[in-house]
Order: C-alpha cells, then sequence, then structure tokens
C-alpha cells in the first residue's frame, strides 16, 4: 500500500487551497455546515468564480470544456474546498445531465448546453419522478407524443427540485408503449419558457422552498432536443443515477464542516460553567461521529483512487450514499443537541428577537438530512443494489 | 496513491492463507487449540521457516524489518483463516519493547525470531483500565540488580511466555505518565506467581503477582511510556488486520449460506430482510478496511497522527467486526450457535480483538483527547 501524494499533485493541492484562501462568505458558512443548499443566486455566483479559474466543471473532460482531473485532484479539490466551506456546486446539471449530454448527446446539444453549465448560465431541474412513480421509476406515466418536428408533452412529474428557478429540465417522458416497461421512454431537454407548464411548489418539513411539481399540458419540445435515441432513455436515466449516487462521494467529503458546526456550537454552549465540548459524554458522541466520518471519506478515497486505477468500485458508490445519508442526519441530529433547550427556538414570534448563533440552519439542516436517505435512490432501493449487483442476491 | 497490496505484499498474504488453510482448517482447529501450545508446535516451526516470526522485528535487531502494510497483510491472512498462537505478543509487541535495550537484547530477539522463545508484555494493572500509563507495580535497586513488587491483571497471549516484559515504576506516581522503565522477568523466576487463563477464543492469557522478583532492566531507566505506547499501536495495526480478515472471511461464509440454505422452499437470501442484513455486513467490512487505510495514510504524518489513527480504527473496526461477527452467527441460525461451525468462532475472535489492546470505549476517549 502506498498513500504518498506525488510532487505535482502537492503543488496541485497548493493552488487549490490558494484560491480558496481569498475566503468564501462567512453568512454562507452556517448554511454550508448544516449541509443547506444555498440560495440559487450564491450557488451562481460560486459556480461562476470557478468557472472563471476554469475549474468549472472538475469532474469533466477537457474536451467539453472539463479541468480533466484525475480522481486523486478532484479529491484534492474538494477536501481543500470542504477546509475552506465553500459548498458543494450544485450537481443538477453538472453532474446529472451534462454527462449525458457529452456521452450520448448529438453535437448541437453538446454546443448548445455544455457551456452554459459549466458557466452557470443556464439553471438544470429534473423531470423524473412522478406521483406514482417513485422508487419504482419504470412505471412513470408522462407522454411524448410525436406531432411533426415537435414532441407534445403530457403528464405530471413530482419533486422537481428547484423547478422554480430552472432555466431548463431534463424530462423522462413515454414515447411508445412497449412489452418491458423500461423500454419506450425517451429523455428529452426541456426550455421551462415552453408553454404549457406549471410549476407548483412544494411544502416541506425544513420549511424551505426548494421543491415542486410540474404539470405539463400539451408542452412542445423540439424533435432536436432528444437525447440520444428515442426509447432509450430509461438506459442514459440508469447512467445518470449511478451517476447521482457519486455525487454523494463528494458531497460526503463535506461532512468535515458539519464537524466544525457541532463542534463550534458545543464550545460556544456551556453547562455548570463547563464547556459542552469538554463534558466526557458528549466528548465520546462527538469523537464516535469523527471516526465514522473518516472511515466514508477513506471509502471516498479509495473509490478515487479505484477510479484512477481504472479499476471497477463496484457497490462502493452506493454504500458512500447509504453512510453519508446516515451520517449526514447523525451530525445535523448532534448539532441540534449541542443547541441544548434554545433548539426549540426555531423562528421569533415578534421582531428583535435574537435566536441562536446557528438557527434556524442547524435546525432546518437537521430536517432537511430526513430526505437524503430518500432522494437519488432511497436507502432501502440502496440496498436493494447491493444485494443484487454486488452480493448477487436475487428476488 | 495506492489502496491495495504490493505484489510481495499480496503474495505474503497469499502465503499466509495457504498456511492456515493447510495447519488450522476448521475441522482440524479445535483438536489443536485443546492441545494448548503443543498445538500449534508445528505451524510455529513453519512460521519460523518461513521467515514470519523474524519478519515485524526491526533490521537493526536483526530482524526483515516488516512494515505497517506486511503486519497487515499477515494479520489479514491470519483474521481470515482464525490462526490462533501468540505470534502479536511475540513478534510484533515483544521485540519492538525490547529494542529498547539495544544490543543487550539481541541474542533475546534472535531467539524469538527462531522460534525457540515465546515473550509477552505485562502490560494492565488492575484499577488503570487499558490505560498504559496505570502503573503501581515498583521497582527497586536491591544491590547489584533491580526487584519489583506489584501485580499485573493481564498479559495478552501470556499464557505460554517464557519471558515477561513488565514495565514498573521507577519513579513517579501510580497514573504519572513519567517514571515508567522496562524490565526483563524470567517465567520462572522466584517470587513470580503466574496464573493462567484460556480465553474462547483459544489464546492463552496470564496474570502475574511480583513479590520481590528479579528484573532485568531494558535499556534507560524512566520514560519509556513513548516507546510503549509505539509498540502498541503497532501491534494493534496487526489485530486490526486480523479482525478485518475474519469479518471478510465470515461474511463470505454467510453469504454462500445465504445462497445455499433452503426454507418455505427457496433459498433463504431470496428473502429482503436478510438480503439487507447482509449488505449491511457488506457495508461494516467496507468501513473497516478503509480504516486499516486511515492507518497506512496517517504513517507519513508522525507518531501522534498515527496513534490518533490507530485509536480510530480501533473503534470502528470494533464495532463492524464484532456486529458482523453477531449478524453471520444469526443469520445461520441455530447453527450459526453450535460450536462445529466456524462462524460463531469468528465471533468470540472479534469479541476478543474488539477489548485487546484497548477496547472501543477506551480507544474513543484517546482519539477524543
Amino acid at each position: 500500500m502506498e498513500f504518498e501524494l506525488d510532487p505535482a499533485d502537492l503543488a496541485f493541492r497548493e493552488e487549490v487551497r490558494d484560491f480558496f484562501a481569498t475566503g468564501i462568505p462567512p453568512e454562507w458558512r452556517t448554511r454550508v455546515r448544516a449541509g443547506l443548499r444555498l440560495h440559487p443566486e450564491e450557488l451562481i455566483a460560486y459556480q461562476k468564480s470557478l468557472a472563471e479559474r476554469g475549474w468549472g466543471a472538475p469532474t469533466w473532460p477537457v474536451e467539453y470544456g472539463g479541468t480533466g482531473w484525475s480522481p486523486i485532484r478532484q479529491y484534492i479539490f474538494w477536501t481543500e474546498a470542504a477546509a475552506a466551506d465553500a459548498p458543494a456546486q450544485f450537481h443538477q446539471g453538472l453532474e446529472l445531465i451534462g454527462p449525458i449530454i457529452f456521452t450520448y448527446g448529438s453535437q448541437a446539444l453538446k454546443d448548445r448546453y455544455l457551456p452554459g453549465i459549466i458557466n452557470a448560465d443556464d439553471w438544470w431541474c429534473q423531470g423524473y419522478s412522478e406521483p406514482n412513480a417513485g422508487s419504482d421509476l419504470a412505471s412513470l406515466r408522462t407522454r411524448a407524443v410525436r406531432e411533426g418536428d415537435d414532441y407534445v408533452l403530457n403528464g405530471q412529474k413530482a419533486w422537481t427540485s428547484y423547478g422554480h428557478v430552472a432555466s431548463h429540465c431534463f424530462v423522462l417522458a413515454r414515447t411508445s408503449d412497449e412489452p418491458k416497461r423500461q423500454q419506450g421512454i425517451s429523455l428529452l431537454l426541456m426550455d421551462m419558457k415552453t408553454p404549457g407548464i406549471t410549476i407548483r411548489p412544494v411544502a416541506t418539513m425544513d420549511e424551505k422552498h426548494h421543491t415542486n411539481e410540474m404539470f405539463l399540458d400539451d408542452v412542445r419540445v423540439p424533435v432536436a432536443q432528444l437525447v440520444g435515441e428515442e426509447g432509450r432513455g430509461w438506459e442514459y436515466g440508469k447512467v445518470l443515477l449511478d451517476r447521482e449516487r457519486m455525487v454523494t462521494a463528494s458531497v460526503a467529503i463535506f461532512l468535515v464542516q458539519t464537524v466544525k458546526g457541532i463542534r463550534e456550537a458545543a464550545t460556544r454552549r456551556t453547562i455548570g460553567g463547563v464547556p459542552l465540548i469538554d463534558k466526557p459524554g458528549f466528548k465520546a458522541k462527538l469523537a464516535q461521529y469523527e471516526i465514522e466520518v473518516i472511515a466514508l471519506q477513506t471509502m471516498v478515497l479509495k473509490v478515487m483512487a479505484d477510479a484512477a486505477a481504472g479499476v471497477d468500485s463496484g457497490p462502493l458508490g452506493s454504500m458512500i450514499k447509504l453512510r453519508w445519508s446516515q451520517l449526514s442526519q447523525a451530525g445535523t441530529a448532534l448539532w441540534v443537541g449541542a443547541l441544548g433547550p434554545q433548539a426549540a427556538h426555531f423562528a421569533p414570534l415578534d421582531n428583535g428577537y435574537a435566536l441562536p448563533a446557528d438557527m434556524p440552519y442547524a435546525m432546518q439542516g437537521a430536517l432537511y438530512a430526513r430526505v437524503t436517505s430518500i432522494y437519488g435512490g432511497s436507502s432501502e432501493i440502496q440496498h436493494n443494489i447491493i444485494a443484487q449487483r454486488a452480493l448477487g442476491l436475487k428476488g | 496513491m495506492r489502496f491495495t497490496y504490493s505484489d510481495e505484499q499480496a503474495m505474503l498474504l497469499d502465503s499466509v492463507l495457504r498456511f492456515g488453510q493447510e495447519h488450522f482448517p476448521p475441522t482440524e482447529r479445535h483438536r489443536l487449540i485443546q492441545q494448548g501450545r503443543s498445538g500449534e508446535a508445528a505451524s510455529w516451526a513453519k512460521m519460523a521457516e518461513l521467515g514470519w516470526l523474524l519478519l515485524p522485528i526491526a533490521e537493526e535487531c536483526g530482524g526483515l524489518g516488516g512494515g505497517i502494510a506486511e503486519l497487515m497483510a499477515l494479520g489479514e491472512g491470519f483474521g481470515r483463516n482464525l490462526v490462533p498462537g501468540p505470534y502479536v505478543a511475540a513478534c510484533v509487541l515483544a521485540p519492538a519493547l525490547l529494542a529498547r535495550g539495544g544490543d543487550g537484547q539481541y541474542d533475546l530477539i534472535e531467539q524469538i525470531g527462531t522460534g525457540e522463545t515465546l515473550v509477552a508484555a505485562a502490560l494492565l494493572e488492575d484499577d488503570g483500565g487499558y490505560d498504559l500509563h496505570h502503573i503501581a507495580t515498583r521497582a527497586a535497586v536491591a544491590g547489584d540488580h533491580w526487584t519489583l513488587d506489584g501485580a499485573k491483571a493481564h498479559v495478552e497471549d501470556g499464557g505460554d511466555a517464557d519471558w515477561f516484559i513488565v514495565p514498573a515504576r521507577t519513579g513517579g506516581e501510580t497514573a504519572d505518565r513519567t517514571g515508567i522503565s522496562l524490565f526483563l522477568v524470567a517465567a520462572t523466576v522466584p517470587g513470580l506467581r503466574v496464573e493462567r487463563f484460556r480465553g474462547i477464543d483459544g489464546h492463552r492469557h496470564a496474570r502475574l503477582e511480583l513479590d520481590g522478583v528479579a528484573g532485568q532492566l531494558i535499556g534507560a531507566e524512566g520514560n519509556a511510556l513513548a516507546d510503549i505506547e509505539a509498540a502498541v499501536a503497532r501491534a494493534n495495526c496487526a489485530y486490526l488486520a486480523e479482525a478485518v480478515g475474519s469479518m471478510e472471511a465470515v461474511s463470505a461464509i454467510t453469504l454462500e449460506y445465504l445462497r445455499t440454505r433452503e426454507q418455505f422452499g427457496r433459498p433463504i437470501g431470496s428473502f429482503q430482510v436478510l438480503q439487507h442484513r447482509m449488505v449491511d455486513m457488506t457495508v461494516a467490512c467496507e468501513e473497516a478496511r478503509a480504516m486499516l487505510c486511515h492507518i497506512a495514510l496517517s504513517l507519513a504524518q508522525g507518531q501522534a497522527q498515527f496513534q490518533r489513527a490507530v485509536s480510530a480504527a480501533k473503534v470502528r473496526i470494533g464495532e463492524c467486526g464484532v456486529y458482523v461477527g453477531q449478524q453471520a452467527v444469526q443469520l445461520h441460525g441455530g447453527v450459526g450457535f453450535s460450536d462445529e461451525l466456524i462462524v460463531s468462532h469468528h465471533l468470540k475472535r472479534q469479541m476478543m480483538l474488539a477489548i485487546a489492546h484497548g477496547s472501543v470505549d477506551h480507544h474513543r476517549m484517546r482519539f477524543a483527547a
């Protein structure tokens, strides 16, 4: 086993460290540490600053405007970003649809959409889930019927996160009825200004507006907006879901920020004059959490090293998704616990009352964390994937 | 950066695996363990012949200078086949402590390497938990030699030792970090009472009472704690790898059982609740292996970071190892509980590894310190 970084990678780390040394606005910090997404305009500003430096797409090949970084360099980049309290980049365009476009899309689609993703000129949302197609995505019913040079879309999508700010949406819709439900599904790129799209906000338990339901009524999408071949969207979609799991690998690196959040909260609060952080019981809980984060981060590093060596990590991506969601829930819960009685103060009822320093974000983070084991393939689906793909256990 | 063994290390692991299959097949294990040390005689001689007894010993002491990765390859191989014996105590821990004595101890180290002699370190005392600095045993000069008085609550793998390495106070109070010296004590010396115990995993341990026992100072007087802590961390690396090897082996055995055992007219591995449990065991194995990598990554950052990484690994591998062992027994049902199947032996070894050289709780607080 060898674990030394080579000199070129060490030099790269310095370069990245210098970039982030200019600082992340302090007002981003608590939200970032709580695992909450920043406001869209903040994420756009962050993405633009990376794009300006040539680092807009850390995981993409150079020919599509990416950095072409080795997995080890990606790991270094994310580690430094996390240490500097930078947010994770918004992933729907960058990690979900971008790679599908450059892998399966026409030249015209690549030319039109890839630069907009890197430069944050476009904001993408995902039109996958439906009210009756969640974990069982293949049962989706939204239809795309060919009429001349257009597809006409009708149906209802659910959990369209950031649909209210997105300029574009990638949609899975049924273009034909086939004996196998996974067949006859196509992947289409849709401009959100197209007539017939209605977005309605969905209130979520964290009291933050990030997701929506989306109604499609005779929405006309030009045939040129089809990615790859008609009827093969499921295959592309599956590649995409695999990638979504890998996205959590990068996000997992950012758990060190949650550790910082917990630590600061427990340092501020005293009980009987002793900071909570010095109480043996709390110390042990935090140590346990940090150790489990270390295990997960080393698993991430292993995925990266495997990728660099051209080795298939198998279901390690699913394992990371599973453990990351558990740890984001456990960490934010520990943080809220560190706030003590005032964790009950989520919002002032009258003007002028101050909340604890990290509220409401710590609590919002704890609430938001509940969805991390549901989205992107629920923890139970991840278990099924690992059981089937890695262990060969069949239902 | 590489997360796998080098070719040489992989070859070592491979030969340890073959060694385990040959010398300790599950069918023979019982019988051999019941014979005590004599049941390990043939395998110990073979290990000496292969040079494994010399492998962890520093080159300047006449050994092969194996590093942490080599120790891990060995440990993993032992764990997969549950190879018994005092390897870590005699070949990893003792030589690292004896090295403090310089060339005065080279003869004894050589005897360890040839397999003639067993040495065990008597590190823990009553009332001290797993704290290595909690030492009440005292050494005093009597004429031209040292005599020791006190007691040692547990000597890991000390049941068959010819010599004990005994930390004792030459200064300071019971919980002080300074004033600790190391002494070499013969197992047969007058005044030493050795009580021997068998563990649930077949390992043979000891408890000592020292009443005016003659001891030979190893190296300089005082300040031995740093050497003890470093040596124990190194020994833990072999144990942690053993735990990971055992976890992966018992997981593989359990997966095979889920595929082949039928109840209700179909393989029990077709039931989702069992599939998900098997997945959790697999994830636990991945986490445990990642902690070994974490240790290896820490090596470049100095002794303090290395020991902190070992403590982190002791926590997570201790938890994951016992979990995997317990679930392996559970998924096997009644036969998992039987002594005949190797499965329960993995659980018993995991339980003992989890407390060897510091429990999960002990190392969690060390990590937090």
